[in-house]
């Protein structure tokens, strides 16, 4: 097969190379020799490669979360269940009450002035989803992907909860998790630089 | 001949003095480099005209004195290591010697049974084995990857480091020849529906990690990537398959590729939230930074090189844009008071780095070195007060400001930005 793509390709090249010589539509041949990202004119609508994904396959995979909620899966967790999880499952690299490292400080109420700080949960993150999305494909590093939905929901609910964000007896599940409003949500703005004279 | 004297008198000595001194192991260097030294160097032949040479073999090794390394500190799941500027020739980095930056490892992938899923707002979700995707028309690029934290060393108020390789600095910088199929027409293949804006890319790491791409860059110039430099990609760059956004921060190309889920809002991942966001003085945070601005780095002279002696010395470095090409590159000797254009070594290829060189007469005096590169925008590689100024002391990514290195009068070069603020 690669024998074939190899002489395919060498024939589009020398189709191309005589057809722009013919209608001399090149200028010192750059066409020719660099055809790059464009497809040859004769290039098929389609190649009729790859085979179709079945609605299974997608749901496997498709684990992502949007800020809106879609893709978070059934299930609930509240601060008091997150609690066990964590002291089972983070404390190893966020510390006993998570902000004591070594790795990231999750939980932390900073003074605004000092923004971003260490960038905590609380003071940084601008949408709550984020973190189903990350701790369901990342987390725990040593072992990803071993938490349950339910375990999940409850380990934001602590960590949330740590936060000030959340009340003590918050729940957890994919129609509350959209709605909270974190602190850092409004802080983000577009990138601006567009090259030019300008430093930005 | 002594330590000493190895240093002063080879360019790259610093390497060459450590690795006389040690038998084998790890050997650490006058700088902050721990260098890996073979156990079995082989032996130089007292003349090599005498004896007959070594037999034809099917892979071939670096000669016994060339041991270029990357600085690889942290042993950590998520970590980096950088490329060995200071020995690096011309603009390709050989593909052993690519800078790393792994969220959770580097997974062991075969190619056999690597699929890519491409879903959400297109006419036919579809899944592509690796040689579906090498069988589409494929596209050769010569294209850097800069990790969007690199340079970050040289960016703190509160104290510059002067000790610190040019390796250390700017090494999450990288060139090679990218091979790949455009992701344009894949998305053809599967036909993108209209409404659509933004992509979602995911690799199959253990950190699964993933980046929003907006649908307009995968449209331009994105490939999906398999070759580097004439071969597979290595493992460390994402075997058997990544994303290329040529220009962007290297976070934003995801190895590992294995699902692009076609959106029409970004997915708002960690990896464009919590970290790759940029903190502004006002109290705001940069989103989707993902151009990289010009900037330029000098290779030589960096510290820990000591110049032997007054006379003629070529500065040279390397000079990258994600915005297209470098048209200018200058070089100071003064510390930034004269400016002189260097000479760009062709080609000078759009969102690639391009060598840089400048002949200098060095008079033994104390002096500070700097360069400054320009594009095609007309933007000018900005001092490190206009970034202050323009982003605040907090930020944390796309640290493209001038570098500076003082020569001292005995020859000794140390990063000089110190002395310019």
């Amino acid at each position: 097969m690669r024998r074939w793509a190899a002489s395919l390709l060498v024939f589009t090249a020398c189709v191309a190379s005589s057809e722009d010589a013919r209608e001399g539509s090149t200028e010192e041949g750059t066409d020719v020799l660099d055809a790059g990202y464009t497809l040859p004119a004769h290039a098929p609508e389609r190649f009729g490669l790859g085979s179709e994904a079945s609605t299974g396959r997608v749901a496997a995979w498709d684990v992502d979360v949007k800020p809106d909620g879609e893709g978070l899966p059934p299930g609930r967790g509240t601060v008091a269940e997150g609690e066990a999880v964590f002291r089972i499952h983070c404390i190893a690299c966020h510390g006993p009450t998570g902000t004591e490292g070594p790795n990231d400080v999750l939980v932390g109420t900073e003074p605004w002035e000092e923004w971003p700080g260490s960038s905590t949960v609380g003071g940084y993150w601008p949408y709550a989803t984020t973190l189903y999305d990350y701790i369901a494909r990342a987390m725990p590093q040593i072992t990803p992907g071993i938490l349950t939905p339910d375990q999940t929901y409850a380990v934001i609910a602590y960590i949330l909860h740590r936060n000030d964000i959340v009340p003590a007896d918050a729940v957890m599940d994919a129609q509350t998790l959209p709605q909270v409003r974190m602190p850092a949500r409004d802080r983000f703005v577009v990138d601006d630089r567009r090259g030019g004279a300008e430093v930005r | 001949m002594s330590e000493e004297n190895a240093r002063r008198f080879s360019r790259r000595a610093w390497i060459a003095g450590a690795s006389g001194l040690a038998a084998a192991g790890l050997v650490r260097t006058r700088a902050d480099a721990l260098v890996a030294v073979p156990r079995q160097a082989a032996a130089p032949a007292a003349d090599p005209t005498k004896v007959p040479g070594r037999f034809t073999s099917e892979v071939g090794r670096r000669a016994a004195g060339e041991q270029p390394r990357r600085l690889a500190r942290t042993q950590a799941l998520s970590s980096s290591s950088q490329s060995p500027l200071q020995d690096l020739m011309g603009i390709v980095t050989p593909s052993d010697l690519h800078f790393e930056r792994h969220h959770a490892g580097i997974p062991e992938i075969a190619k056999e049974g690597h699929e890519l899923l491409i879903h959400g707002m297109v006419e036919r979700p579809m899944v592509f084995s690796m040689s579906d995707i090498e069988r589409f028309p494929r596209v050769s690029r010569l294209y850097f990857i800069e990790c969007s934290g690199n340079g970050g060393a040289a960016y703190s108020r509160d104290g510059m480091p002067t000790e610190i390789t040019v390796q250390a600095l700017d090494g999450l910088l990288s060139t090679s020849e990218w091979t790949g199929v455009p992701l344009a027409t894949v998305l053809r293949e599967v036909g993108v529906r209209r409404g659509a804006s933004w992509l979602l890319a995911e690799g199959r790491d253990a950190a699964m990690m993933s980046r929003s791409i907006p649908l307009e860059k995968a449209m331009d110039d994105a490939l999906l990537a398999y070759g580097q430099n004439g071969e597979a990609i290595r493992p460390e760059q994402g075997y058997p398959l990544r994303l290329m956004l040529p220009g962007w921060e290297g976070n934003s190309q995801i190895k590992w590729l294995r699902r692009i889920e076609v959106t029409d809002r970004p997915t708002m991942t960690r990896e464009e939230t919590s970290k790759y966001t940029d903190p502004l003085g006002n109290g705001t945070a940069r989103q989707f930074s993902f151009v990289m601005d010009a900037k330029s780095t000098i290779t030589f002279p960096t510290y820990p090189y000591v110049l032997p002696e007054r006379g003629w010395w070529e500065i040279t470095g390397l000079a990258w844009t994600g915005r297209g090409r470098i048209t200018r590159v200058e070089v100071s000797t003064d510390g930034g008071r004269r400016w002189v254009d260097a000479v760009l070594q062709a080609p000078v290829l759009p969102k690639c780095t391009v060598r840089f060189r400048h002949l200098w007469e060095w008079d033994g005096r104390e002096t500070i070195v700097m360069s400054r590169a320009t594009d095609e925008t007309g933007y000018v590689q900005p001092t490190v007060q206009q970034l202050w100024e323009a982003r605040g002391d907090r930020t944390r990514y796309h640290f493209n400001h001038q570098r500076a290195w003082k020569v001292a009068r005995d020859g000794a070069v140390t990063l000089g930005l110190g002395d310019l603020i």
